[in-house]
């Protein structure tokens, strides 16, 4: 049997070699560019949004011209994405465990109008304001993690329910009203810590943009350095096999929403400092821009994949978009339909790559 | 709004039932509250149509229901009356305020736009188009934003009509021209957005803000400097005006008066400025906040 299988061989061997060993040398050379994609990009996860960034950045440079590549212009736009980049991390940090947060800027405005309405409306000192509404956060989301983790609801129902609680608590204690900033200035200046600056060649870098880049510092050393990290990623991953592996996966879920929600009181902070008011009807579409911030970051809305630097890379492709699209001259409804493309196109490319690596 | 109509139903012995969208825009929340109104065997309507042409079809059932439909802020055309405020009005008000201060600067002037959103509602481009013409710029279709061509403007931005979206609308707007010397806003939030991404750039001493509505924190910010002139308008009137109606509707079947030339009862409107500019009638900040809303 082995003979006759073999014969043939050796009979059409000769002539055939040369041609063959050309052949594997150039598969090999093709699946080594495709092995070093496979193995690059799940090593460096966020290499993707990167790339997207650094082809966007170029993009807008060539298309809005002048101005654009300004380190003024640059710094503005890392100003910009400054608050929903903070909601970003706290959404991420949700979405690791494969939940969503639909309440983060409605958690995030109505911490903001506590700190306002207690230091400047109430004239209570800062010792008490800023505190109260770092405890409305963590408070809310407690409220989020035990609807989530003890009433067994869905994180999509709980917040879509929390966030039209906290959305009407806003409007409730604010009077639908902004608190203007010279109230801010003579009752509470701290309230506007964020919103101060510093100049360096050329560029202006608020004290908020600063704040954004820490927020993603520390929670990228506790994901990646942590044991509380690795167990994020398993409940989100594997909620049932993180169990078994001894993993208190309650929680943990009920942690990583209660850290979210100071976060978003950071972001409140954060925001009086940028808009220079406590401002209740600000930010209404902060969740989504959250969410938009995360996907296109690569982290998966199943959970338990993604880089926590994403969603920073994620927020600052919208900001360039749209500081590109606005410079450029491009009318609003095409900036809806530009950041549409531009999630599908995100996304899609992640979806691909993992097609790969799997 | 809903205070100044709260108030008036109680004086009167009037029940009232409040609803309200959640954006401004946002006409479907409106259909469903009209329909529940309609439903629960109400008088009369009050409403503050958010799209004006989407309504339509159902404040005509609410007419055929024997419902009195009055509009408040923005008239409306099938509606029985309308309390309304002349929003072109209010517009053309600070863009003559404008011209007037800047003189003969008028004529090089940079001019930023920061309006509401991208459905381009009644009230965004009555105001817009009002500040226009009062400034002396041509406004070709008077229903559109943006497609006017004089050079003095440098750009249109969309803001929600909130700080947030005043101050990222007027830092874009710089980086096109850093020599913008007079911004509109399509109301006073948007304003002090604006205002501080003027003082980030160090330019809030060279630019004049003007808005809408007179808002008290509105007002207190004319009286800051923040605003250089707004107009002020009556919400809380309109409410009172609308809630009469329909008491004497109720119970008389009398339906309310229009204004004179006009097809609503005009609320007024004034402007307000610590900064009179001659033969435009104007109230300062400190009379302002004796009237102001909010």
């Amino acid at each position: 049997m082995e003979k006759t299988l073999a014969t043939p061989f050796a009979d059409h061997d000769p002539p055939s070699e040369e041609e063959d060993v050309q052949f594997a040398v150039f598969t090999e050379e093709r699946q080594g560019l495709l092995t070093r994609v496979q193995h690059f990009l799940p090593v460096f996860p966020t290499a993707v949004p990167l790339i997207v960034l650094i082809l966007s950045l170029a993009g807008f440079g060539l298309f809005a011209g002048k101005g654009f590549f300004s380190a003024y212009n640059m710094s503005l736009i890392v100003q910009q994405v400054s608050i929903i980049g903070v909601l970003a991390a706290a959404q991420s940090l949700i979405i690791l465990t494969a939940g969503i947060d639909l309440s983060v800027a409605a958690t995030m405005v109505l911490c903001s109008a506590v700190a306002g309405q207690l230091s400047v409306k109430l004239g209570l000192s800062l010792i008490i304001g800023l505190p109260l509404s770092f405890a409305a956060g963590a408070g809310i989301g407690w409220l989020n993690g035990f609807l989530i983790t003890r009433v067994k609801l869905p994180a999509f129902i709980a917040t879509l329910g929390t966030w039209n609680i906290f959305y009407a608590l806003n409007l409730y204690l604010s009077g639908a009203q902004s608190i203007r900033g010279s109230d801010i200035d003579t009752a509470a200046p701290i309230l506007k810590f964020f919103g101060r600056s510093v100049s360096l060649f050329g560029t202006q870098i608020t004290y908020g943009s600063f704040l954004l880049v820490i927020v993603f510092g520390i929670l990228w050393y506790a994901l990646n350095k942590t044991a509380w990290g690795r167990h994020v990623y398993a409940v989100g991953d594997d909620k049932e096999a993180a169990e078994l592996a001894g993993i208190p996966t309650d929680r943990v879920l009920m942690s990583v929403y209660v850290v979210a929600g100071l976060i978003c009181a950071l972001a409140g902070w954060s925001a009086i400092g940028r808009i220079g008011a406590v401002s209740p009807t600000s930010f209404y579409e902060g969740n989504l821009q959250s969410i938009t911030a995360a996907v296109i970051g690569g982290i998966s809305l199943f959970g338990g994949r993604g880089s926590i630097l994403g969603p920073l890379l994620g927020a600052l492709i919208v900001g360039v978009f749209q500081s590109g699209l606005r410079i450029g001259g491009v009318d609003v409804l095409w900036q809806f339909f530009a950041i549409g493309w531009l999630i599908i196109f995100a996304v899609a490319i992640d979806q691909w790559i993992r097609k790969f690596s799997a | 709004m809903k205070e100044g109509a709260a108030a008036k139903a109680e004086e009167l012995g009037i029940k009232l039932q409040t609803y309200a969208g959640k954006q401004d825009g946002d006409a479907d929340t409106q259909i469903a509250a009209i329909e529940s109104c309609i439903a629960s065997g109400a008088k009369g309507i009050l409403l503050t149509p958010n799209d004006s042409s989407a309504l339509v079809p159902i404040i005509e059932t609410a007419r055929q229901n024997g419902l009195l439909t009055i509009m408040l802020d923005t008239p409306l055309d099938p509606a029985d009356a309308a309390d309304a405020t002349d929003n072109f009005k209010a517009g053309e008000l600070i863009g003559q305020w404008a011209a007037a201060k800047m003189g003969d600067a008028a004529a090089d002037a940079r001019i930023a736009l920061l309006n509401l959103n991208a459905q381009e509602i009644t009230v965004d481009y009555m105001r817009n188009q009002g500040f226009l013409t009062g400034f002396g710029i041509d406004t070709k279709d008077p229903t559109d934003i943006g497609d006017e061509d004089d050079p003095r403007i440098v750009g249109n931005e969309v803001t929600n009509a909130n700080e947030e979206g005043g101050r990222s609308g007027m830092e874009s707007l710089l980086q096109i021209n850093p020599d913008i010397n007079l911004v509109y806003t399509i109301n006073e939030p948007t304003a002090a957005g604006a205002y501080e991404a003027l003082k980030a750039a160090g330019k809030e001493k060279d630019v004049i803000v003007v808005s809408i509505d007179g808002g008290c924190p509105g007002v207190a910010n004319v009286k800051d400097g923040v605003i250089a002139a707004t107009s002020m308008q009556f919400p809380l009137l309109m409410a009172a005006k609308g809630i009469e109606a329909i008491k004497a509707y109720a119970e008389t079947g009398a339906k309310p008066e229009t204004s004179p030339g006009l097809d609503f009862f005009d609320t007024g409107v004034e402007l307000v400025t610590d900064e009179p500019m001659e033969g435009l009638p104007s109230i300062d900040s400190a009379q302002g906040l004796e009237k102001c809303w909010g």
